[in-house]
């Protein structure tokens, strides 16, 4: 039996070869098909990766919260509807909710920061020494700013990589230097360990950090002393986000004096959902590509069983001598099945190459990270196999129950 | 001692509609080991319609066929495939090769439904083509042959499995004279072997070749005679 499985397969292979641009053609689908699976499976699996490096450098534990865009329509003034969020609502969270280990808060502005001579735009945030540690940032160089610095409003500042490439030659020590924002000297006394892109392709080391109370009083010049941008919170365990949120909405609206039926005029948001947010758009491409590749596998196969039921009519003559020499139903089902699985393996290979190139180009094009398993490759295989033998059933079928003599007599 | 073939009685009937054709009519006929039987008849009398129920390949509508002793008439079709690999060669008119492969893999298709090793297939098929004197062709393929090598070709296959019986329905019938007398003496060379041989024809000069000549007419035997051009 090994033998004749062996050589069927090399006549299988020559036919094949001898009706190539056929046979091409016949495997289109199948190609286009597994390519689309191992493309769809390590495109997915590429940004699960990247949400759970996002979620452990982010933290799981981490809550955000932001005032809302919805618009509380008339009942403050004006000026009010810009103070949704301040230090107090930070520290009153802080102080009436036992599961939060910290919070801290945040103001941003894009300013413009000079060293000597050289100059470059970036993202400025206030900060509480807090707010550093919940968002985990570490330290490559010299170290984070205190309390004491926030107490005082000291003039120091803590450089992301970026900016430090930018306003530093190579081998400069910026530890100790002056650099000056809107005119005002702050020393550099940290630069942050590098960070990366985030999820949505912002570079997270373009970053000035400096005390929050340096920030409002020295630097932003701000109007209404105390109002925040963010505020950030964290709790010990991430079992326990879920039940912060909801204390914190409590605090919040009670604060805010929401009346019930009022909409919240803030956002409380967790890591683990805006991670969900973005997981769910390389969902949606998933199942995309899913449906492409089975509808591609599903044409392909359909193709196979056109091909197979052409070979059959083609080759009625040749069945009918294989018969009459003493060939089996099997024999005669085997050939044509091996034949199919032969085109929708072939077919499949090429897939498997046009799938990781596929792959490949996602993220050297699009810039996502794209991961390529031996499970994916022999899971799409193993599609291929089944799709050829699935539809190579019917015309395999329909050789073997010919009779012998009509076929012999088969013009 | 068991005749080889014992047909008793055989009809096969056609149903074509409403319409009946009864291509054999209540035919019975013995046929010994080793044997040269020719079969004459007119278009249409039935000779083909016997021949495929000798070889196996169709099944008597009534009637029994014994072959070495073993009732065909009722076997699976699995079955009859066992016994046309095991017992009968065919060779036919059309020579029915399989297109675009070599001389010798046409000769290895019987050992390859019976599962030998590739090396003993070849083997056997090179003295099979040896033996119908087509050395050195092993690699032709069909449309680099001649009709009269074609034709050995077929023949080599037919005797790779040393079969007891071989069936040759009009065989010289695409040939020009000198193929037509190549073949007949291959025939007659291997009936010598002790291989039974059927043969159908319509020349009889062809018949003359074979040692006992039955005539069919209308589904049945007309005559049944030993012939004086070839003694046994
Ligand atoms: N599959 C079939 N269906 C219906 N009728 C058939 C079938 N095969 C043969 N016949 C009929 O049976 C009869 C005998 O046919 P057969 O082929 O045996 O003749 P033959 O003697 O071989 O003729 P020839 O010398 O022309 O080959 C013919 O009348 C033919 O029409
Ligand atoms: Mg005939």
């Amino acid at each position: 039996m090994a033998t004749f499985v062996w050589l069927t397969i090399v006549t299988a292979l020559r036919i094949l070869q001898r009706n190539r641009l056929r046979a091409g053609l016949t495997m289109l689908g199948i190609i286009i098909g597994v390519g689309a699976v191992i493309a769809m499976v390590s495109i997915g699996e590429g940004a699960k990766q990247v949400v759970h490096e996002q979620i452990a450098s982010m933290g799981a534990n981490v809550i955000i919260i932001w005032p809302s865009a919805a618009n509380v329509g008339g009942v403050r003034g004006a000026q009010g509807s810009a103070i949704k969020l301040t230090v107090a609502d930070a520290m009153d969270l802080k102080r009436k909710i036992p599961v939060l280990t910290e919070t801290g808060w945040s103001k941003r502005d894009v300013l413009q920061i000079v060293n000597a001579h050289r100059n470059w735009n970036s993202s400025v945030m206030g900060v509480s020494p807090s707010f550093i540690s919940i968002r985990d940032w570490s330290f490559s160089r010299g170290g984070s700013f205190t309390q004491a610095d926030m107490d005082s409003a000291t003039l120091v500042a803590l450089l992301g990589q970026t900016v430090v490439d930018e306003l530093f030659d190579p081998g400069e020590e910026p530890i100790g230097a002056v650099i000056r924002i809107k005119n005002v000297p702050l020393r550099v006394i940290g630069v942050l360990s590098p960070k990366g892109q985030n999820t949505y392709g912002q570079d997270q080391d373009d970053v000035v950090l400096i005390p929050f109370t340096t920030a409002e009083r020295k630097v932003f010049g701000t109007l209404f002393l105390g109002s925040v941008q963010g505020i950030y919170a964290s709790t010990e365990r991430a079992e326990d986000v879920p039940e912060a949120v909801e204390y914190i909405r409590e605090v919040m609206r009670s604060r805010h004096r929401l009346r019930s039926g009022q909409p919240d005029d803030f956002t409380v948001r967790t890591q683990v959902e805006i991670t969900q947010v973005q997981e769910g758009t390389s969902e949606t491409l998933t199942v995309m590509l899913m449906i492409i590749a089975s509808v591609s596998l599903f044409v392909g196969g359909i193709g196979i069983m056109n091909i197979l039921l052409v070979s059959v009519t083609e080759r009625t003559r040749e069945i009918g001598v294989r018969m009459a020499v003493g060939a089996k139903r099997l024999h005669i089902m085997m050939q044509f099945l091996i034949e199919a699985m032969t085109l929708s393996v072939v077919g499949g290979c090429m897939g498997v190459i046009f799938g990781i190139l596929a792959a490949r180009l996602t993220t050297v094009i699009a810039g996502w990270p794209t991961i390529i398993s031996g499970d994916t490759v022999v899971t799409a295989f193993g599609f291929s196999l089944v799709v050829g033998l699935f539809f190579g059933l019917y015309p395999a079928n329909k050789a073997a129950r010919l009779n012998p003599i009509e076929a012999l007599r088969y013009e | 001692m068991i005749p080889l073939i014992a047909c008793d009685d055989i009809w096969k009937i056609y149903r074509i509609g409403d319409v009946e054709v009864q291509a054999l009519r209540g035919l019975s006929v013995t046929i010994e080991q080793g044997e040269f039987v020719a079969i004459m008849g007119a278009s249409g009398s039935g000779k083909s319609t016997l021949m495929n129920i000798l070889g196996c390949l169709d099944q008597p509508t009534k009637g029994q066929y014994q072959l070495g002793g073993v009732e065909v008439g009722r076997l699976q079709p699995d079955q009859l495939a066992e016994i046309r690999n095991q017992k009968i060669g065919f060779v036919f008119q059309s020579f029915n090769l399989i297109a675009r492969t070599s001389a010798l893999e046409n000769a290895q298709l019987p050992l390859f439904y019976r599962g030998l090793s590739l090396k003993k297939q070849r083997a056997l098929a090179s003295a099979a083509l040896e033996r119908v004197g087509l050395s050195g062709r092993e690699h032709h393929t069909p449309t680099q042959l001649s009709g009269g090598q074609q034709q050995r070709v077929a023949i080599a296959r037919a005797l790779v499995t040393s079969p007891s019986l071989l069936l040759a329905d009009e065989p010289t019938g695409n040939l020009d004279t000198q193929s037509s007398h190549e073949i007949m003496t291959i025939l007659e060379g291997l009936n010598r072997d002790g291989i039974t041989i059927i043969l159908v024809t319509h020349e009889v000069d062809i018949a003359a070749h074979a040692a006992r000549e039955i005539v069919i007419k209308d589904g049945q035997i007309l005559s049944d005679r030993a012939t004086q051009g070839r003694s046994q």
